[in-house]
Parts: structure tokens; sequence; C-alpha cells
């Protein structure tokens, strides 16, 4: 006969948390969501553009390698996305999480059109480009810092402050452009002076500007104290205070470094790159860094990966859109769609799934 | 005078676009998920909605059931979306953040892809939805103020109250919050704290569709309008803050945030108030700030009713205490 104890039935499989896993297994995992999700892609290009999946995985690997031209505009956007990503993660490493670099980047975006627009041909260019690059550091800074000081003395939710703050940037943007085109267009055109001088490539000096703040930023999270402040402050505010941290003087100067960060990503793309400023010249590029630092789990290291295989993503399925006909919307639901897939492929490297076996499930 | 009666006939029906969407998000953040994929959520609310009217434009249902059809389909291909987000936040334990943004990445990229396929098939089969929303009303306000009012501005108000009265006087409502403030007591107490997730976000997640779906149809009356959803969105995000979690202020909440968002264009074009039309950008400022300054105050009194819900944006998992 049966003891009630056998007779409580075992789930189907039970969830547990792993201790450890090495990092060919993470790896692994990641590769397989991400095929996965390539293979879904290709099966939903099939049914809604009817694009073949051979054409449809050529033409992803077109759009951002296909010619010289496309692989230096690929790492353009790579390291623009990277300098972003790089900026906002001083805080999330805190679990501070700041929306706003949209609006801060945004911010720093305006300061340097300003500069150019005010200072242009009164200063000599060399001296124009400090002033720009100072000014694009000290608005992004500021505007990030608005949100940390509430934070650190009422405990305000950063989110949605850093999320509102966005918005007034915009607006503020806005407020400019009409200012400053009096035929009321709007639209800003080329401004003549202030751009960032070009070697070698017209893109080089961007790319290495962010490789070189990449570098910074691995040995000062990984290798200085700020860097261990950040961590601990992250882990456990507790602990944090227990240890003698001042844990509001660090959730203040890492925004600030978290805003300049954001502005100089501001300063790149207006003073190298657009010349101009537009209310999109973010473009939504502040949110999408939140993402590659958050999937790089906040590793400046994995961080460039995640930003190329980003930007890979967004111009391989633009190429797409274009060879298809198809509305230029669609490189987003294949980005989305590529997206759910890493996030969802993090539980399986963190948890572990057990399945009942026959063994203990059964009689003894 | 007419000016005024214009403004406010124009400002407090696009207000019933936030309530739906602050509603939503208010049943999704009372269980304690931070669903910032909202504006992806309205925009998959409307492209399901405006498809189905679509294609139910050629064939000779009575109106009435068109629309029912149209709005039901809204809500469920919004209820979807508010599926991926659970299943990934809830189920898979992912950030919330990073997941909503996600969301609202494809879901905007979902309807812009949607709407040009609309596009395409009306030019094609030379119809174009029939029964716009906006031309269904209640017989009985054909001359009075509400002839300006919609079906769908009614039945925000009613889902505000019939929400409000669930989450405050109801057994449901009350499980419903406490997952939201203490998953972990819920659970002990018994409460089943994955359905309760799963079901405030599929049902949030709808009602904020149908927001979405009467934005285009009702309120702006032609399909083109698509692009401005996503910043009113963001913007029912905000809403949620400003009325500090309570369907019933919302209703008066999302007029006044109607307001605000009309005043930009409203107020430079009144010749005595002499404000030129270069303030627009800095009047379109006003729902953003007001929302920081609610913020702020709030944190700063401290008053415990006026909080978030306490595990908001924490996903939660048995094992880990």
């Amino acid at each position: 006969m049966e003891t009630t104890e056998n007779k409580v039935r075992e789930p189907l499989f039970h969830i547990a948390k792993r201790a450890y896993i090495p990092w060919y297994k993470a790896w692994c995992i990641r590769l397989i969501a991400i095929l996965a999700a390539f293979i879904i892609c290709g099966i939903l290009s099939f049914i809604v553009i009817g694009a073949s999946p051979l054409d449809f995985y050529s033409a992803l690997l077109k759009g951002s390698l296909g010619s010289q031209r496309k692989i230096w505009k690929f790492l353009k956007d790579a390291a623009v996305l990277l300098c972003i990503s790089l900026a906002v993660t001083p805080a999330f490493r805190m679990k501070f999480w700041n929306i706003g670099a949209e609006g801060q980047t945004l911010m720093g975006a305006l300061a340097t059109a300003a500069c150019m627009f005010y200072l242009g041909g009164k200063l000599p260019d060399a001296l124009l480009l400090v002033v720009m690059f100072v000014s694009a550091i000290v608005v992004g800074s500021i505007w990030g810092t608005i949100p940390a000081i509430f934070k650190a003395i009422w405990n305000t939710n950063e989110t949605l402050f850093t999320l509102m703050m966005n918005y007034v940037a915009t607006c503020i943007v806005s407020y400019f452009l009409i200012i400053w085109t009096p035929n009321g267009s709007s639209s800003l055109g080329v401004l003549p002076d202030g751009h960032l001088p070009i070697i070698g490539n017209e893109y080089l000096l961007i790319i290495l500007i962010t490789v070189f703040i990449a570098i910074a930023m691995y040995i000062y999270l990984y290798y200085s104290k700020h860097g261990y402040e950040i961590s601990v402050v992250g882990e456990s505010y507790k602990t944090a205070c227990y240890i003698g941290i001042d844990v509001k003087k660090v959730i203040i100067r890492t925004m600030i470094l978290s805003g300049a960060l954001c502005g100089l990503a501001g300063f790149l793309i207006v003073s190298g790159l657009d010349h101009s400023v537009t209310t999109e010249t973010v473009g939504g590029r502040g949110f999408t860094a939140i993402m590659v630092s958050w999937l790089a789990k906040f590793n400046p290291a994995v961080m460039a990966l995640t930003s190329l295989f980003i930007v890979f993503l967004s111009q391989g399925s633009a190429q797409v859109s274009q060879n298809f006909d198809v509305s230029p919307a669609f490189p987003d639901m294949i980005t989305g769609i590529i997206l759910f897939f890493i996030i969802g492929c993090e539980f399986f490297i963190q948890y572990k799934i057990n399945f009942r076996s026959r063994k203990n499930g059964g009689k003894k | 005078m007419d000016k005024l009666i214009n403004y406010l006939l124009s400002a407090i029906p696009l207000g019933m676009t936030f309530l739906y969407g602050s509603t939503g998000e208010i049943i999704t953040e009372k269980v304690g998920q931070l669903n910032l994929g909202l504006p992806g959520i309205m925009c998959v609310g409307a492209a399901g909605g405006c498809m189905t009217l679509q294609l139910l434009s050629g064939t000779s249902l009575p109106g009435v059931l068109v629309v029912t059809i149209a709005i039901i389909a809204s809500f469920l291909s919004a209820a979807a979306m508010g599926l991926i987000y659970s299943f990934l936040t809830v189920t898979l334990h992912a950030n919330q953040n990073v997941t909503g943004l996600a969301l609202t990445t494809f879901g905007v990229g979902t309807m812009k892809f949607i709407m040009s396929k609309i596009t395409a098939m009306a030019s094609a089969s030379g119809t174009r939805y029939l029964y716009a929303i906006k031309y269904f009303r209640f017989p009985f306000a054909d001359n009075t103020t509400f002839k300006y009012c919609g079906v769908m501005v009614f039945l925000a108000i009613i889902i505000a109250i019939v929400t409000s009265f669930v989450l405050n006087r109801t057994r449901v409502g009350l499980h419903l919050r406490a997952v939201g403030e203490n998953p972990a007591t819920a659970d002990a107490m018994g409460i089943n704290v994955t359905a309760y997730k799963y079901v405030a976000t599929l049902v949030g997640s709808g009602i904020a569709g149908l927001g979405g779906l009467f934005y285009i149809m009702d309120y702006a009356g032609s399909q083109e309008a698509y692009l401005g959803i996503s910043a009113l969105g963001w913007l029912s995000i905000a809403l949620v803050i400003f009325t500090l979690w309570k369907p019933v202020v919302s209703i008066f909440g999302s007029s006044l945030f109607g307001m605000l968002y009309v005043a930009g264009s409203y107020i430079p074009s009144i010749k005595e108030l002499h404000v030129s039309m270069k303030a627009t950008p800095i009047l379109d400022m006003l729902p953003y700030v007001v929302t920081i300054i609610v913020l702020i105050i709030t944190s700063a009194t401290k008053k415990k009713e006026n909080q978030p819900p306490a595990s908001l944006g924490l996903s939660y998992f048995r094992e880990e205490r």
C-alpha cells in the first residue's frame, strides 16, 4: 500500500537558482537564443513580406557589411550607441534606473549646437571645439544630476523622473529651433563652424574616442575605488551605509559622470556627424542604449559586442525592408523580437530547471 | 467664449486617451509590474482595431456589431502584448524596464507596419473603414453637448469607475494590491501571485490598447494620426504618477492633461493674451513638468497612501528570500 507521502504529486519541473555557470555554457545559451530568434524572424518575414529565408539572411548581412561605406557606417552607428551605453552604465551598476539618457544626450547636443550657432565664426575653430565640448558635458551632467539630487534627498523614483526629463528636453530643443530659424521652418541647416577634424576616414575619430571611453570606463568600474563604491551601493544599500560609504554622495557623483558622458555623446553626434540639431537627433538611441547596457550585464567589453549586434540588426533589417519594398518600420519589429529572445534567455542562465525524474517521482 | 468651448471640446475627449492608458497602467502597477511597454501596447491596440475595421468594412454586418468586434479585437491584440511582457517578466524573471522598452520598440514598429498594410489594402479595394467610431454616437445625444463625445468616451469613464471599485472595495482588489505591495506575504497567504500578475497585466494592457484605438478612430478620426500615439503613451505613464495610482482621480487628471496637451497650440491663438507662437514648446512642457513636481512632492511628504506599490518594478521568485 502507498503511504500518504508518496501520494503527493511532484510537479513536472521545479526551478532553482544556479549557484554558478561556466562562461562557455552561458554563451552557448545566448547563441542558441539568438539563432532561434533569427529562425523565427526568417519565418515571420516569409509569412509577412514573402521573402525567401535565403534572401532574407543575405540582405541582413549585406545591410551592414555589404560595402566599405556600409561597414564604416555600421562601425560609426555602433560607436555612438556604445558611447551612450557606456554613459548609462555606472548609474545602472548602482541600480539607479536612469532612463533619461535620451534627454541628457539631447541636451548635450543642444548645448553643442548653441555654441556653434552663437560663437561660430567669432572664435577660432580649435577654441570653439573646446567651448562646445565643455558646455555639452556641463549641460548633460546638469540634466542627469537633477533627478539624482532628488533621489538622494527624498528617494524620488528616478525611473519616472528621468523619463519625464526626456520630454522636457525635447520641448526645450524645439523651442530653440523656433528661435533660431526666423522663417518658421524650425529646421536648422548644417552649421558651418565647429566640425570635428577628420582623420583618415570621416568616422574614425568618433570610433577612436568611443574605444578610449570604453577602456577608461572598464578601468573606472573594475579597478578604482569609485567603481567599487558604485557596486556596493548597487548590491546593498544597507551594506554601503554600514561600511561608511556616503550613499548620497555616490549617487550624485555617479549621475554627474553619467550625464557628462551622455553630453559627450551629444557633442560627438552634433560636432562629428550631423552638424545640426533636431528633436530627433538622438532618435531613440538613449532607450536602445539601456538595453545594450543591460544585455551586456554592465560590462564595457561585452557592451561593445552587444552594440555592434544591435546596430547590425537594425541596419540589416533596414536593408531587408528596402529590398522587399516594405514599410521602414520592419527593422523595429525584427529588433524587438530578437530582444525578446535575448531578454528571455537570461532566465536559463540564472536558473536551472529540474525536471521530475522517474526514479524519484515513482516508488522508492 | 466660443474658443474656450472649442478648446474644452478638443481637450477633454483627448484626455480620454490618457484615461484608458492610465487606468490600464494603474492595474498593472498595482500588482507590482512597472510596464514601460505601454506606448507600444497602445500602438498595437490601435493597429489591431483598425485592421479589424478595415477587414469588416466591406461586409454587410450592422455598424453596432462592427464597432463592437473592433473594440474587442483591439483589446485582445493589446492583451497579447501584455502576455509577451508578463511571460518575460513574471515567468522568466526578466528586468521589467528593459522588457518594457523592448516591447515599446516592437509595438511601435508593428503598428507602423500594419498601418502601411491597411493603407495598401484600402487603396486596393477602394473601401476605407466605413465605420469610423467617430460617427458612432448615442441616439439621445443628438442635440446636447454629448454629441461631441463618442461611445468610447463613456466607456473610458465607466472602466475607470469599475476599476476603482474593484481595486478598493472587493476581495480580488485587496489581493491584487497585496501582491503589488509584498508578493512574499501574499504568497504566504495563499494568493496565487503568478496568476494575479498575469491577469492584471493582461487586462491592464487590453484597456490601454483601447486608448490607442480611441485616439485614432474617434478623437483624430483618421488613420494617419498614428504617429502621435507613443507620445501619448508616455504621458499616460506620467498620469499614473500624477493621480497617485487612483483611477477615479484619473478621470479629472486625464482631462487636465488633455487641456495641458492642447494648451500649446491653443493659448497663442488668443490675441488678447499676447502670447507668441514661439511659446508653444514651452507650454508643451507643462504636463511633464507638472508630473515631475507631483513626483517630488509625493516623495518629500512620504504619506503612506500616496506611495507607489512597494514592490513596483521588482520580480518575485519564491525561493529568493
